[in-house]
């Protein structure tokens, strides 16, 4: 395979600006942590030793690549458009996260850092986390929110036989904005020894960036995969946005396909008209560009500039900002925004399940009731390709009780 | 004496390091956030520990995800949001502590969000009218703060930036350069919140930052006891206690005078 991390872009510039998006919002203390970091990246995507191992891993460890499966009677169920899904569920521990994670933790390593932190929301980059730091040797801590360890069992018990420290966190939601906080402090606090191994395409430059890079290899395996399996480019790309790395790691390979829709789906909750909802880009009235965890982009927050809290029935969505890359698509009108309801997210939960054979993420299942929507009004001809970022297993709690309650 | 009459913004900052320096001794700025335990008490607690002779103030507007700040402000100032505090009632704060006849330069203290929310050049020019002296923002690095910088520059205010144990050559020149007032010296890789003991390296990590700038130097992060702050003496031009202010608020407003007076006693 060749070197995915160096596909071009011509964002983020040396700042780490995409637009007016992005930046670096931190504590002094971090400043040089952050300078260190983007030389060794930089150093080591330059490096084919690197590479060859990520590649390597990436093939006999993580199983990549994943496939691209034609949903035969979802298709036929819908009657538009034929509908693609990119397995990124059948990548080892069950959701794209571990693309980013190994490839972080790689860095970690060639930068001699023995302790690794990461925050998690769903819980899937925390297990991706504790599987690359096991794989490698590494230490791993990994902060939670309360609710979101209550709601995400399984994934604390897996990090846990990982050999991961699960660290709780009380703070504010309780969810994943109050474990970054948390794994920032950490970071300030431990920045000589201790690599923070973030796990969306957001905070500061260069997260975004790295994180995009790392997980671009879905989409480049995939813009192949289409290709071979449908006879052409998708129509549409669709993938769920919660900081927005499974979505920037699928449209990334086809930005310059100007023919290609991209299609961010964001966690409308009870409704973006409600104030229970994670859609950043959905209700303007109450999201606009604001500076959190580091960079700036879109934030839910109040008229006095406090962050919101926010709802989403999966846990991975559950986030008040969205990585700077996808404020700046939006703004080129280069990547298209939208929502589904928890409604929308069981009943597509339920209907991928029945019909495919194939237990979605409830983060993925958002990306799936697009597709729902979108397919019917679409030719037979049509294709499109949907991101089905993790596998459900995680999740069989909170739709149990959804469904019953 | 009134806002009005009293000197402002950088030339009343410059003047308390002055004063500070005749009298061989650093300056003291206490932190205190606005709102805790509730309004009134916070305006008292600032008149308090300016009736025992502080220095200066960093008035703390209160922000929901404060991630520079260890649990002793965070939950002080989740409580000042719980009391209904905004950046607007902070800048009344301010004007009706002026009213008092406080006459200390206070630094407006918050978070990049809450301020950008309220409009960066906005904020700078209400917090003058309201009888503020400038600004610290810890998560506001000199490179995104030209908006601020601007405004700042225009209305004579201001802008404090940070230095760390982490901070190299190029940094502390960047810093240096940019900062209008003093540079806040953290005193460790960390977050705010009281310590025991102050790192064994601090005299290190301020030699090499005295060695490139003279700009005041203003320590912070952990200081807490009437020993850290007689170490000041020697070492800075100025220092922070914060978190001891807040939990010394936890006993009252006489707590947070006491605790005041005995730190601005121990400097001699
Ligand atoms: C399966 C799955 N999909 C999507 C997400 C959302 O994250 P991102 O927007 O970074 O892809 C998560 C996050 O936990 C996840 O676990």
């Amino acid at each position: 395979m060749a070197n995915y991390l160096k596909q071009g872009a011509s964002v983020p510039d040396e700042r780490g600006y995409y637009g007016d998006f992005g930046g670096r919002f931190v504590p002094e203390t971090i400043i040089p942590a952050l300078d260190e970091l983007m030389a060794a990246y930089e150093e080591a995507v330059d490096d084919p030793a690197f590479v060859e191992e990520l590649l390597h891993l990436q093939k006999t460890y993580t199983g990549r690549p994943t496939p691209v499966t034609f949903a035969k009677r979802l298709t036929e169920h819908l009657g538009g458009a034929k509908v693609y899904l990119k397995r990124e569920d059948l990548a080892h521990t069950g959701a794209h996260k571990i693309n980013n994670a190994l490839g972080q933790a790689l860095l970690a390593k060639r930068m001699g850092k023995q302790r690794v932190i990461a925050e998690t929301g769903a819980g899937q980059h925390g297990v991706a986390s504790a599987t690359a730091a096991a794989l490698l040797g590494l230490d791993c801590h990994v902060y939670m929110g309360e609710v979101d360890i209550a709601r995400q069992q399984p994934n604390v018990f897996r990090m846990r036989l990982l050999g991961a420290e699960v660290i709780p966190v009380s703070s504010g939601s309780q969810t994943l904005k109050d474990a970054i906080n948390e794994a920032m402090r950490d970071w300030v606090t431990n920045v000589r020894s201790t690599f923070y191994l973030l796990g969306s395409a957001l905070g500061p430059h260069p997260y975004p960036k790295m994180v995009r890079d790392f997980q671009s290899v879905i989409g480049h395996e995939a813009r192949q995969q289409i290709q071979e399996e449908a006879g052409q480019l998708p129509d549409v790309c669709i993938a769920c946005v919660g900081g927005g790395s499974n979505a920037i790691g699928l449209f990334h390979a086809f930005r310059d396909d100007q023919d290609v829709d991209l299609i961010g789906v964001e966690a409308g909750g009870y409704g973006v008209d409600t104030d229970k909802h994670a859609a950043r880009f959905g209700n303007l009235n109450i999201s606009r560009p604001g500076i959190l965890h580091g960079t700036r982009s879109y934030v839910m927050q109040t008229e006095d500039g406090q962050i919101m809290e926010t709802h989403s029935i999966s846990a991975g969505l559950d986030y008040p900002s969205i990585g700077p890359e996808h404020a700046y698509l939006r703004s080129l009108e280069r990547a298209y925004y939208t929502s589904a309801t928890d409604e929308e997210t069981l009943e597509a939960f339920q209907m991928l399940s029945q019909l495919e054979g194939i237990i979605p993420a409830l983060e993925s299942s958002h990306a799936v009731a697009e597709v729902i929507k979108r397919a019917p009004t679409m030719p037979k001809d049509s294709v499109i390709l949907v991101n089905l970022s993790g596998r459900g297993d995680k999740d069989l709690d909170t739709v149990i009780k959804a469904l019953e309650g | 004496m009134t806002a009005s009459t009293r000197t402002f913004g950088l030339e009343a900052i410059a003047e308390i390091f002055q004063q500070a320096k005749d009298e061989n001794r650093a300056a003291f700025l206490p932190y205190f956030p606005i709102g805790y335990p509730d309004y009134d008490t916070s305006l008292d607690a600032i008149a308090a520990m300016a009736e025992v002779g502080v220095d200066g103030f960093e008035i703390g507007v209160p922000f929901s995800d404060p991630l520079a700040d260890g649990p002793t402000v965070q939950a002080a100032t989740q409580k000042s949001l719980e009391n209904g505090t905004t950046v607007k009632t902070c800048l009344q704060a301010v004007h009706k502590l002026r009213e008092r006849g406080i006459t200390q330069p206070m630094l407006m203290m918050s978070y990049a969000n809450p301020l950008v929310a309220y409009g960066s050049e906005q904020f700078v020019i209400d917090a003058k009218a309201a009888g503020a002296d400038g600004l610290i923002v810890p998560d506001l690095p000199p490179e995104e703060a030209a908006y601020f910088a601007d405004a700042c520059a225009r209305e004579g205010m201001a802008l404090v930036f940070f230095l760390a144990p982490t901070s190299n050559d190029a940094r502390i020149q960047l810093v240096a350069e940019n900062a209008r007032g003093f540079i806040y010296v953290v005193s460790l890789t960390g977050i705010t919140g009281a310590r025991d003991a102050l790192p064994a390296d601090l005299s290190q990590t301020i030699a090499n930052i005295r060695r490139l700038t003279d700009t005041p130097l203003v320590l912070g992060f952990g200081i807490s006891t009437p020993e850290h702050a007689r170490m000041m003496n020697s070492l800075v031009d100025g220092f922070i206690v914060g978190s001891a202010m807040v939990r010394a608020a936890k006993e009252g407003v006489d707590a947070v005078g006491k605790l005041a007076a005995e730190l601005r006693n121990s400097l001699g």
